[in-house]
């Protein structure tokens, strides 16, 4: 078939349809969204106390952190899903949650005696945390994979990464509603690692599902 | 590659994108030989078929036209998706290739030349369900018009848009998962 052939066929296609990368990204957003809560809902729930705790600046700093995280990872995927798409901004915005984690474990570390540090950092759901954020996150991670098939990412490993720390934000977020262990130094440890478990499930599901 | 160019072709894609066919033939044409132009200067060892890889990122421009956002340039989308799949022909033949962006802005459009060698796409197109090949190859090949490929085989103008598309993606995922070139490169 000569190339003037193949664009009599592309052409004679013109008309076929398909949702914009950008609505679909919202889209999945949202679906995203509604399967991480029913997971959460039916699983472990917000914790009893959770009106009370919304008044303490420890609790409300762990939904700055994962907000943050998924914020700035819902920029960056959709720019990594769009070939020829600038990264650069998006990709210099990953480093804010980090960033405030640092900020809120140097200040906790002021403030609390030494003696309790191991005890804050240990806290007593660290299993839970590590089991419930991925699973929580898994949905929302097939999701977001699924969304990469539809676009077409040039560095599909890079933007499968994204995904799960995508994934990850989501799920703590949920995930901090749950949780009484509030220190930022509980948060720093396990919250990462769980985040950390998805994003490496994720680089693996954009180099070997992510193909177009 | 002026910026007269540039929004031309985009002008051009926002058309066909509202349903102009006659605006995307003439952006298709256009982009092919930039494609080519580029592609050719890449690939300066044997082994892959720069016509193979710019039929390659016609199909892949075509199946991901949505990805494409109607205020942002055409060029650098077009350029990132060939420059993904010219990598991805070499990667398949278990070779490395290095591409810089700046190459890009040096290339200028190259017409087809005939060869004789066996497409990649032909053979993608054997792969495909005898309905959705024959009319693949009705509307390509042997230039047909939706209405002909119609009245030819007895089917609705529906029936046949519907096996143009699912065969023109069928095409765009095969070469998406690499699963050419068995036997002829040894390798996936």
């Amino acid at each position: 078939m000569k190339t003037d052939d193949l664009i009599k066929a592309l052409d004679a296609d013109a008309r076929s349809k398909a949702m914009s990368l950008r609505s679909a990204w919202w889209l999945a957003a949202g679906a995203a969204v509604v399967a991480a809560a029913a997971v959460f809902m039916m699983t472990i729930g917000p914790r009893p106390d959770f009106m009370v705790a919304a008044h303490t600046i420890r609790f409300l700093s762990k939904f700055v952190f994962t907000v943050v995280l998924a914020i700035s990872a819902f920029a960056l995927i959709r720019a990594l899903s769009t070939p020829g798409a600038a990264t650069g901004r998006a990709m210099a915005a990953m480093i804010a949650a980090p960033l405030l984690v640092a900020v809120a474990v140097v200040l906790e570390l002021f403030m609390v005696p030494q003696a309790l540090w191991g005890t804050r950092m240990i806290g007593s759901n660290m299993m839970i945390c590590m089991s419930f954020i991925p699973l929580i996150g898994i949905g929302p991670l097939a999701i977001f994979l699924w969304m990469l098939r539809y676009g077409a990412p040039t560095r599909p490993v890079l933007a499968g990464t994204v995904a799960g720390l995508l994934a990850g934000g989501l799920a703590a977020t949920f995930y901090a509603a749950h949780c009484f262990d509030d220190s930022p130094l509980f948060v720093a440890t396990w919250y990462t690692i769980a985040i950390a478990a998805l994003a490496l499930l994720g680089a693996l599901g954009g180099r070997l599902f992510v193909r177009w | 590659m002026s910026g007269k160019d540039e929004a031309e072709l985009s002008r051009l894609m926002r058309a066909a994108i509202a349903g102009d066919e006659k605006a995307y033939a003439d952006f298709l044409h256009r982009i092919a030989a930039l494609i080519r132009g580029f592609v050719r200067r890449k690939i300066v060892q044997g082994g892959v078929d720069p016509e193979d890889v710019v039929q390659e990122t016609l199909l892949a421009i075509h199946v991901k036209r949505h990805t494409w956002r109607q205020d942002a340039p055409v060029l650098p989308w077009v350029y990132a998706i060939a420059r993904f799949k010219l990598i991805d022909a070499f990667r398949r033949r278990g070779r490395r290739i290095e591409i810089d962006v700046d190459d890009i802005a040096e290339t200028f459009a190259e017409p087809e030349t005939e060869t004789v060698s066996e497409r990649d796409i032909n053979r993608a197109l054997d792969g495909l369900p005898p309905a959705q090949r024959s009319v693949v190859s009705a509307v390509s090949v042997e230039g047909r018009s939706i209405g002909e490929t119609a009245a030819k085989f007895g089917i609705s103008e529906t029936a046949v848009r519907v096996s143009l598309h699912r065969g023109l993606t069928a095409i765009a995922k095969r070469f998406g998962q690499g699963r050419l070139g068995q036997g002829r490169f040894g390798r996936e």
